[in-house]
């Protein structure tokens, strides 16, 4: 890495400035040359070299960025092959192939060979945070689920990371990363910075 | 790990429920009373909707006690929507609280819409899986509410109104309050945490018919020494680390157009809550999208200007200043 990094973080709707903040944290540890800051609209896409796709609802982030035509910029971006990813909950959502439920509110990126199924663990009662083992993580990682979605299936070139009560919630494929939890909500930044190794 | 060998999973966290709110920043909260109002919500790009059996303009309209809705409207919308659902319940009315939790709602608004429960105290949040979020006028009354447990405040405005001068007044006496945290010295600081703290020992006082001092429990079994440093803590993480509220904030209690709810985001709002704005309007499916993305873009006045077009009639509306003195649903709690 010798170029300076722009990493965009979505800034519709959701816990974009923690994301901001663990980023800016992320980048600082591993002493990359890198600059964070919230893009919003769909001009900024070829100003940036990675994208941060936060949590919040992922009906409601779907709505504001197909509509603003933000959706389609990213979308040609990843076709290119030049847009590295990492999306957290609703972000992870939004990067599947396809969706469990058929209620089609949620536009999808199709980023990823997988198939998402939202709420799965239940609904904001059933929200929890747990240890969990990742792959090329020494120590176990406290990761929080909110009303989180679950990956129900992966194929092709996409590989598992992580599960929770043997149900996938962390994967990668090429240059894209999503995960079903918040890292942003913790200060472990293991997960930003695993995403700022891969650019 | 330290001695964890099989990791557990821990429900309702602080971590849990205000991470929870941190999910609905950037949002629009609706009011609604059936799951046709709840699907145009969801369709509309809500963040989440707030199930009533009326809305707060009917509440103030019709009188008399104002309770939680019906479990079934409740559930009925719970069933019709994938977002979020939150409900409200009576101020201190801690066994609707539990009523409503044991259905599943994802957050529970302990309302000033609703009549009041209990005269002394507010809920302990603290005791419950799911967040609250608690209404404010003023820095002392969010404190008070973050110290028992809200994951969430919003200023009260005056619901049922359609006019956002409360709503204005309350953030803005919230963050000019933060302001002046910061050249405050030590002294003044422990002084203004017994000042907010005070509200807690005049309850005991009531109840007991004696004045209290530090080692007395004044709610549940804090006693109103433990509290005043408490409060005082939550004022030097205020003052010190984050120069905002330590939770996130909405605002609620009068919006009734885009223009208002992007004032209320440059104010420095989280998001926003629409009550009665957006179903007693002329066209609620296209001001309901409106409100949305003038969230979304609260800096951009040419899309305020341009989702504001031929929205049709707001809500009529009410000057506060016509409500009588005893009406006005923000005085209710403390």
């Amino acid at each position: 890495m010798v170029k300076k990094i722009s990493i965009g973080v979505i800034g519709v709707q959701g816990a974009v400035s923690e994301h901001i903040a663990s980023m800016k944290n992320a980048l600082r540890e591993t002493k990359a040359n890198g600059e964070v800051f919230v893009i919003k609209h769909k001009d900024e896409i070829n100003e940036i070299d990675a994208i941060l796709f936060p949590g919040g609802e992922s009906t409601t982030i779907s709505k504001i960025l197909y509509k603003s035509g933000f959706h389609d910029a990213i979308s040609k971006r990843i076709k290119e092959n030049t847009l590295p990813i990492m999306g957290t909950c609703a972000g992870c959502v939004i990067l599947a192939s396809d969706l469990k439920d058929t209620k089609k509110d949620v536009t999808l990126l199709s980023a990823i060979n997988m198939q998402v199924q939202r709420n799965a663990f239940g609904r904001q009662r059933e929200s929890f945070e747990k240890y969990i083992d990742i792959k090329g993580f020494t120590d176990p990682y406290n990761a929080v689920f909110i009303r989180a979605p679950v990956i129900n299936k992966v194929w092709g070139n996409c590989k598992v990371l992580a599960k929770v009560n043997n149900r996938i919630i962390m994967v990668k494929q090429g240059n894209i990363l999503a995960l079903s939890f918040h890292p942003e909500l913790t200060g472990d930044l293991r997960v930003h910075r695993y995403f700022i190794d891969m650019l | 790990m330290k001695g964890l060998d099989v990791p557990k999973p821990r429900f309702g966290t602080v971590k849990i429920k205000k991470g929870f709110a941190k999910m609905q920043k950037g949002g629009v909260v609706m009011d609604v009373t059936n799951a046709e109002q709840a699907c145009i919500a969801e369709d509309s790009g809500a963040i989440a909707v707030m199930a009533l059996e009326r809305v707060p303009a009917d509440i103030r309209a019709q009188g008399g006690v104002a309770r939680m809705a019906d479990p079934s409207i409740i559930q009925e919308i719970m069933d019709a929507v994938s977002i979020p659902v939150m409900a409200k319940v009576r101020i201190g009315h801690f066994v609707e609280a539990q009523a409503i939790e044991s259905l599943g709602v994802d957050m529970i608004d302990e309302s000033e819409v609703l009549t009041p429960a209990d005269p002394f105290y507010h809920i302990d949040k603290r005791k419950f899986t799911i967040p609250f979020v608690c209404g404010c006028r003023n820095l002392g009354e969010a404190v008070r509410r973050i110290w028992e447990g809200a994951a969430m405040i919003r200023t009260k405005g005056e619901a049922g109104t359609g006019n956002v001068i409360e709503a204005v007044r309350h953030q803005r006496m919230v963050t000019s309050m933060i302001k002046k945290l910061g050249d405050m010295d030590d002294k003044e600081l422990l002084k203004l945490a017994e000042d907010f703290s005070q509200s807690y020992a005049n309850s005991a006082e009531t109840l007991t018919g004696r004045k209290v001092d530090e080692s007395v429990p004044v709610f549940d079994d804090y006693t109103y020494g433990t509290i005043i440093k408490d409060i005082l803590k939550i004022l030097n993480e205020i003052k010190n680390v984050h120069q905002r509220l330590p939770v996130v904030n909405f605002a609620a209690g009068g919006i009734a157009t885009p223009a208002d709810a992007a004032i209320m985001m440059q104010l420095g709002s989280d998001g926003v809550f629409v009550g009665s704005g957006i179903f007693k309007s002329d066209n609620p499916k296209e001001r309901a999208k409106a409100i949305v993305e003038a969230v979304a873009n609260y800096n951009k006045p040419d899309v305020i200007a341009e989702v504001s077009k031929n929205l049709g009639d707001a809500m009529a509306g009410i000057e506060i200043d016509t409500i009588p003195k005893g009406q006005l649903l923000q005085e209710r709690g403390w």
